[in-house]
């Protein structure tokens, strides 16, 4: 167990804490330039015309660009190319942008906003998914002939068993809301055109490659004319992809067609209008159990709502798909998960990515169909969960990594005195005004991208003359420390402090498009990078110095701040090998990959090997309910998740505490109120995420079975304190009312 | 027309007055580390000190600032540079990750703890009730201006020092 008093220790604190680190809107170019965009009333219609004249003339305005304007693609996408930087047809969901307004200042921009007018027929809309799958529903894209994003399915075992009648049947529909992830940074972009033509993007994403995609492909130029530099955002979540890319596109527009250095910030409000979402999912979910509680079939149908435009829909519902039983093991499966358009809010990547949604409905599932076989949920989850070497509902054998599922979920029970706790529970009879419940919740999470995507990572280690080395990665720093992680694994490796190592801010000019910041695979594809950079790195100091040590360069070791013959003890300073490897015209600069192991899939059967390695966890709540106004006051939180290796355990405990509250929004207090096709809460004062005051203090346990896979060891977090704290939640408002709650957010009616 | 930003005497005019209080901080002054995170009062990004007391910039106008102390992130190292151990602590305890909402924490923390220099975890809680984090789940927070308090309580015991706490605050009334 790492101590958790540990000081932390970050690369970029000190910016941080003083106010020195600039996000994209402290930036400020001589000559800049504001641009703000055009929203209209209208959630589904087609544009008849534009008209911007009035807004042209008015004071302090530069330039009112429109579809017409944009000389590369009009649309963009990530799988789908859909995503419009300005509508040029139709207007397909309320925060889709008709115009850019570009002036002097923003509040001239601003004051022009209104001045833009359009003629529009309105369509009709769908907004429901179900009835976006009707044939004769309205189509959100006329060009695709239907509103089917996605269908993906899982075949396994006996169709028979399935539909056959079993001791025990449980069978439910789930809904769950649209979700902001409510960066607190709303999106901001700064696009300067420089003199030799390239144009250079400051931009508050997630991925700078993805939003270089999106800007080189609007503009109609090559992806060598773009260049997006990294500097500090505040928090994506997934939230900062498609959105905050195609912001980025529209600053570039406006600076490439003024000339100017052009700054282009959002406001909370346009933020939670025009950005996606968690997709909301209505599941149908069918549980078929043995009188002895072994779980014999499971058939759902899963809906998921892709609002206007396609996004990673796909990704997620894939995710959903293989994920559809949790981590239990079921032989016989019949899914199918489909991800409809509908006039919504657009919906795409949000930390859990597909899995939240699932494991509010399998993990009240389990206890249920648990109750019901007059036995312990937990007893229940032990006869049914997945051990080292079965296989999944994908046919994937767990091997190669340690399948640490009871053992997490042992420490959690122990952790919080689970089994004692559970008797004292109300269900549904007050002591006082006081319900008191307690819930807990597993779950089994495949690691980074999966089958769902080509998952390859690059490091540069550029060692200078006097011993100070140079880092960077291809892995953008979201907020979660990635850059500090990736020193510490790197000082690991060479045996070195980790002050003598600085981490240099990349830019997609620089170093090769490894992938976005997601899936939870920062600290695990960017992290096998830097250590398979080092390793490179090492051979080549010990081959520089092997004669002079007297051994093979095999045989050297690399630790505290030397290189030593394993045998004779003979040794020498890093810094006297470096200079060593200068003097012999060596560059001591190190060039890193690492390619995610092999993973498979069938579309056809839903068989395959998922992803290459899995992370466990569990987590456990204590709550009191109000039996007067149904108010949920949290009490206690712990958490077990097996990390693989923590490489930063103050940070790790970072990503678990926030997962946990953001899990308890999606449980009890987040949803993005859309009516007719209109978000109504669109700020904070309506929107609620977790304040210092909804959150008890949390127990957080890591669990380290280092992952051979891994060249760190280490496996990723970000996700997995995500996306159980909804179940745990809903488990322990049951034990406490007595009611199961199949809606999330769950509000308990008195 | 004055008034005090982080130590320093800045003589405002009349137009200035009905600025948001916000703009002016992060436009005029150009101390960016004062953040925008909704505009209408409810994030505490934009939290700074007046004359000690937590004020959401983005609610007010300058006319709020006349004849007082204004401190912003910007102020609030230590003379010599170092960070102040609030800050310290905010890095010790793993408390940043994002950073977005950093100032404004510290600044809220600060508040409390030159009022109560032994407050409990609740009260602590509630102080930065009005600073919303989506990073952190203010755990690490919480821990890093309890581990913060040591300080206030040690300053407040030696007079001396009482006076350097305020001095941090704004080093003004000499100016
Ligand atoms: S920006 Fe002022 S409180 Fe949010
Ligand atoms: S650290 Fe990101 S919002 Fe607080």
């Amino acid at each position: 167990m790492p101590d958790i008093k540990q000081k932390a220790w970050r690369n970029d604190a000190f910016a941080k804490v003083t106010g020195k680190a600039k996000f994209a809107d402290d930036l400020k170019f001589n000559g800049m330039l504001h641009a703000v965009p055009v929203y209209t009333d209208y959630v589904h219609a087609r544009i008849e015309g534009i008209d911007v004249e009035q807004a042209r003339n008015m004071e302090g305005v530069v330039a009112v660009l429109t579809a017409a304007d944009v000389p590369g693609q009009i649309r963009w996408g990530q799988i789908q190319q859909d995503y419009h930087m300005l509508c040029e047809d139709k207007i397909r969901y309320n925060g889709d942008v008709i115009a850019l307004i570009v002036a002097e200042s923003r509040e001239q921009a601003l004051a022009a906003m209104p001045h833009v007018t359009i003629k529009a027929r309105p369509l009709p809309k769908v907004l429901d998914a179900e009835q976006a799958m009707q044939p004769d529903a309205p189509l959100v894209h006329d060009d695709k002939g239907t509103n089917l994003v996605v269908h993906h399915k899982v075949r396994r075992g006996d169709p028979a068993e399935i539909d056959k009648k079993h001791d025990i049947t449980v069978e439910h529909r789930f809904e769950t809301q649209f979700v902001e992830h409510a960066y607190i940074e709303p999106e901001s972009a700064v696009c300067v055109p420089r003199g030799d033509g390239v144009m250079e993007v400051y931009g508050s994403m997630q991925h700078p490659f993805s939003t270089r995609r999106f800007v080189a492909a609007m503009m109609g130029v090559s992806l060598n004319e773009v260049e997006v530099i990294s500097i500090p955002m505040g928090g994506g979540f997934g939230g900062k992809d498609d959105t905050s890319a195609i912001v980025c596109a529209r600053a570039a527009l406006a600076a490439s067609i003024t000339g100017c250095p052009v700054k282009m910030t959002y406001d909370r409000e346009w933020s939670m209008r025009e950005s996606y979402k968690r997709h909301p999912y209505r599941v149908d979910y069918k549980m078929n159990v043995a009188k002895d509680g072994t779980i014999r079939a499971v058939k759902t149908r899963i809906v998921a709502d892709a609002g206007a435009y396609c996004s990673v829909t796909p990704w997620v519902t894939w995710r959903s798909t293989v994920q559809c039983c949790g981590p239990y093991s079921v032989p016989n499966v019949h899914c199918d998960v489909y991800g409809v358009h509908t006039n919504n809010v657009f919906t795409g990547a949000m930390r859990g990515f597909g899995s939240p949604q699932m494991n509010f409905v399998i993990e009240q599932m389990v206890e249920e169909a648990a109750e019901q076989c007059g036995m312990d949920g937990v007893a229940f989850r032990r006869k049914n969960m997945l051990r080292q070497g079965e296989e999944t509902i994908t046919g994937q054998k767990l091997d190669g990594h340690t399948v640490s599922l009871e053992q997490v979920m042992d420490e959690v029970i122990t952790a919080i005195d689970y089994h004692k706790k559970l008797k004292p529970c109300s269900r549904g009879k007050a002591n006082g005004d006081k319900l008191y419940g307690i819930g807990l919740a597993v779950s089994y999470r495949g690691m980074s991208l999966g089958a769902e995507g080509k998952d390859f990572c690059a490091a540069i280690i550029n060692v200078q003359f006097d011993g100070s080395i140079l880092l960077e990665s291809g892995i953008h720093e979201n907020g979660q420390g990635s850059e500090s992680a990736f020193i510490l694994l790197l000082a690991r490796e060479m045996g070195v402090n980790h002050d003598r190592i600085r981490y240099r801010r990349s830019s997609t000019s620089v170093i090769p498009d490894s992938g976005t910041t997601v899936a939870s695979r920062g600290t695990l594809m960017g992290g096998g990078a830097v250590v398979n950079a080092a390793r490179k790195l090492k051979s080549m100091m010990a081959e520089t110095v092997a004669a002079q040590l007297g051994c093979d360069a095999q045989h050297i070791v690399f630790d505290g701040e030397h290189l030593r013959a394993k045998d004779s003890g003979k040794s020498i300073s890093f810094d006297e090998t470096i200079r060593e490897m200068y003097q012999k015209q060596n560059f001591p600069h190190a060039f890193g990959v690492f390619k995610s192991p092999k993973v498979s899939w069938n579309e056809e059967t839903g068989q395959g090997k998922a992803y290459f390695t899995w992370v466990y966890g569990c987590q456990a709540v204590e709550l009191q309910v109000d039996a007067r106004n149904g108010r949920v006051k949290l009490l206690n939180a712990v958490a077990a998740h097996d990390v693989g290796r923590a490489v930063n355990p103050p940070m790790v405990l970072g990503q678990y505490y926030g997962g946990m509250a953001m899990g308890m929004g999606y449980g009890l207090k987040e949803a993005v109120q859309i009516n007719d096709g209109k978000i109504s809460n669109d700020n904070f004062n309506h929107y609620h995420i977790a304040r210092a005051t909804d959150m008890p203090d949390m127990k957080a346990i890591i669990i380290e079975n280092a992952d051979p896979l891994s060249p760190s060891r280490a496996k990723g977090i970000g996700e997995p304190t995500n996306e159980i704290m909804a179940p745990a939640i809903a488990n322990a408002v049951y034990n406490a009312t007595g009611v199961r709650y199949y809606t999330s957010p769950i509000t308990i009616e008195i | 027309m004055h008034t005090i930003i982080n130590k320093k005497q800045i003589t405002l005019s009349d137009p200035m007055l009905d600025k948001n209080l916000l703009e002016f901080i992060r436009e005029n002054l150009d101390l960016t580390g004062t953040k925008n995170g909704c505009g209408i009062g409810m994030c505490g990004s934009c939290m700074v000190l007046v004359d000690d007391k937590p004020v959401q910039a983005c609610r007010k106008t300058v006319r709020h600032i006349v004849g007082k102390k204004l401190l912003t992130i910007e102020g609030m190292a230590l003379a010599d540079g170092n960070l102040h151990p609030l800050q310290q602590a905010f890095v010790d305890a793993g408390a940043i990750q994002c950073g977005f909402c950093t100032p404004g924490m510290v600044l809220a923390a600060h508040a409390l703890l030159l009022k109560n220099n032994q407050p409990s975890r609740d009260q602590i809680r509630k102080a930065i009730h009005n600073n919303l984090c989506r990073c952190t789940g203010y755990q690490q927070i919480v821990d890093a201006i309890e581990q913060a308090a040591h300080y206030y309580r040690s300053q407040r015991n030696t007079s001396m020092h009482t006076h350097k706490i305020q001095h941090t605050v704004a080093d003004s009334t000499s100016q």
